[in-house]
């Protein structure tokens, strides 16, 4: 932004506050933890910071719908599949939440669909894995939706008022999905022997997405990343936590995740994946195998047969529908004709 | 009606779909034809699920194939209990054959493009709100109080269908043409809806259920008045589809029943 012009003709202009003053208003309101709200100044990285990041979150949420949605139709009871389509129809909403709160930070959502699209943005790589069995549906909202909420929780309190009025409706759900998953692989843990290798097979494959993926790149050097790759995720986690968008660490949340994690899993008798997952009296917490973050980068780039499934189903049911979509702005401006004509 | 009386006591020990009810094998028949309707209805919505035109469009048909579930499971377990067999929802909607299943041939119809499904949804749902508000009135308590909570519910989704239909109608020249033709092919099929044998008069006469037939005249008038606010014509059909209430499906209903139980009957024994 440049100082802004003095134009007489204009009252405000006389009294308009340069970026400075700007600047040091939205950092007091940052400091005394009052929301930024869409009318407030702000300056351009925020703004551009959130949109990614609610983006990101929003495409997560319609691309998630995928792997358990593909389920819906083989549901084992009527339970179950009430549960997965309440669950799959949550999803839908929390994308819809989401591009309507990117949308106040002056974007569209069907741009924003056309970057995800076209792969200008990305959804979470974690949904870059296939659901191959029931169990992946418990699993996927038991360690996935747990990860999500332990992640989100205190994005309730982030600094951008509609992205947390979002995040709290969004929070309340993903906890309820939690529970529902653990009930499922509760149920599989119950009965036979198969179901149970079905249940642990399912943990086996959605542990490492969970703990890796959901969570961002380690930002610590204890986290397992390289001095380099920790230095920039902190540098960029700092950003975020200064603008109190962000509240912890990925590699803190990622901590909190695995010690929620290790105890449910013993109740389940269900093994995680991690011969290192051992109690440390020391630390008061789990510890567990540093992520191989380079591996994770590209095993789970653009380039898998998942990552380009995923995007060509959304892109699919895009195109399929294109013609319903311009039947309805054709009609809505059939509709208006006549209040427009009147006025 | 002998099962009025039964249902209103329910004793220690009730099996968890609800209080028992005398054997009432007629009743139980007419039941699962009305919840195999709902559940294979609601199994081809789910097909649309990630699959349609907007994101509101996932959510309004996972929301009207949730309620249909609903609707299928009261169904379900109340003719299960009825039928002396005392089967669950589950026991009947994933251990029959698909030659045992009474859904009409409308509902298991293929979704086709967006238009085929607002078509069927159009027929269906008017059809549904006139049965389950006629049914809010039955002699059986369980039944009214299960069609009052139907009725409400219905609406809903006849208000979605009705929007689309007027929305595609008259919408653009190609959205027109998808909904004249949607509704030409699924036209054949709703004369099933209002068929009805020996037992569902029976029924009908004692206040028990509402009399498909009766409810014809009614439907053809409020689904006229929708197509014809669309622009559209009401087809008339040179022949009528029938035999889903005897067992006797379309050659695609085979697949959505093997897909439906596929999980169930990999795991016998298992629980859920």
């Amino acid at each position: 932004m440049t100082a802004p012009t003095t134009n007489p003709a204009t009252e405000d202009s006389a009294t308009a506050p340069d970026e400075e003053e700007l600047l040091a208003h939205f950092d007091a309101l940052i400091a005394d933890g009052e929301t930024i709200e869409p009318r407030d100044w702000m300056p351009d990285g925020y703004r551009r910071m959130l949109v990614r990041q609610i983006a990101q979150h929003a495409h997560s949420e319609i691309i998630g719908m995928q792997p358990e949605g593909a389920w819906l139709t083989r549901a084992p009871s009527l339970h179950r599949k009430s549960v997965l389509l309440a669950k799959v129809q949550d999803e839908a909403g929390h994308g819809l939440y989401l591009y309507s709160a990117a949308e106040t930070l002056g974007v569209d959502r069907a741009d924003l669909l056309d970057a995800l699209h076209h792969g200008r943005q990305r959804a979470s790589a974690t949904f870059n894995h296939p659901a191959l069995t029931w169990a992946d549906t418990g699993a996927i909202a038991w360690l996935t939706d747990g990860a999500a909420v332990i992640n989100q929780a205190p994005l309730c309190r982030t600094s951008y008022g509609p992205y947390a009025r979002a995040m709290r409706r969004v929070c309340q759900e993903e906890a309820f999905h939690v529970r529902q998953g653990y009930d499922l692989m509760r149920a599989l843990c119950e009965g036979t022997s198969e179901q149970r290798e079905m249940a642990q097979d399912a943990v086996n494959r959605w542990w490492l997405p969970a703990v890796a993926l959901m969570f961002g790149p380690p930002d610590t050097e204890a986290g397992g990343a390289d001095a380099r790759t920790a230095a920039l995720g902190a540098a960029v986690s700092r950003r975020a936590m200064a603008w109190g968008i962000k509240r912890h660490t990925n590699d803190e949340l990622r901590q909190r995740f695995v010690d929620t994690c290790v105890p449910q899993a013993e109740r389940l008798g269900l093994t995680l994946p991690d011969p290192a997952i051992r109690w440390n009296e020391e630390r008061g917490h789990y510890d567990f195998t540093p992520v191989d973050w380079d591996t994770y980068r590209r095993a789970l780039g653009d380039d898998t047969h998942w990552a380009r499934q995923r995007i060509a189903h959304r892109l699919a049911a895009h195109e399929d529908g294109a013609w319903v979509r311009e039947a309805a702005v054709a009609y809505a401006a059939r509709t208006d004709e006549p209040a427009g004509a009147a006025a | 009606m002998s099962t009025t009386r039964d249902v209103t006591a329910v004793p220690p020990g009730s099996p968890p779909g609800g209080p028992p009810s005398a054997a009432d094998p007629d009743l139980a028949r007419h039941l699962t034809c009305l919840g195999d309707d709902a559940l294979v209805l609601a199994q081809r919505l789910c097909q649309w699920i990630t699959r349609a035109p907007t994101i509101d469009e996932d959510l309004a048909l996972s929301n009207i194939a949730l309620d249909l579930i609903g609707h299928a499971r009261t169904l379900l377990s109340r003719a299960g209990r009825l039928d002396g067999t005392g089967r669950s929802e589950d026991d009947l909607a994933y251990t029959r054959s698909e030659r045992e299943f009474t859904n009409t041939l409308l509902t298991e119809l293929p979704n086709g493009d967006f238009a085929v499904t607002v078509a069927r949804q159009l027929a269906y749902t008017h059809y549904a709100v006139l049965h389950y508000q006629t049914l809010a009135h039955s002699a059986d308590p369980e039944l009214a109080a299960f069609g009052v909570r139907a009725a409400k519910e219905v609406a809903f989704h006849r208000l979605h269908a009705d929007r689309w239909t007027v929305t595609l109608g008259r919408g653009t020249p190609e959205s027109t043409r998808r909904m004249q033709r949607a509704l030409e092919r699924v036209w054949p099929y709703t004369g099933e809806l209002f068929e009805e044998d020996d037992v569902a008069r029976r029924l009908a006469a004692s206040g028990t259920v509402p009399s498909p037939a009766a409810l014809h005249d009614t439907w053809l008038a409020r689904v006229t008045e929708v197509v014809t606010e669309a622009g559209l014509a009401v087809p008339a059909p040179t022949w009528s589809a029938t035999g889903g209430r005897s067992g006797l499906h379309t050659e695609e209903f085979g697949p959505l029943i093997a897909e439906l139980q596929s999980v169930r009957r990999q795991f016998p024994g298992g629980t859920w």
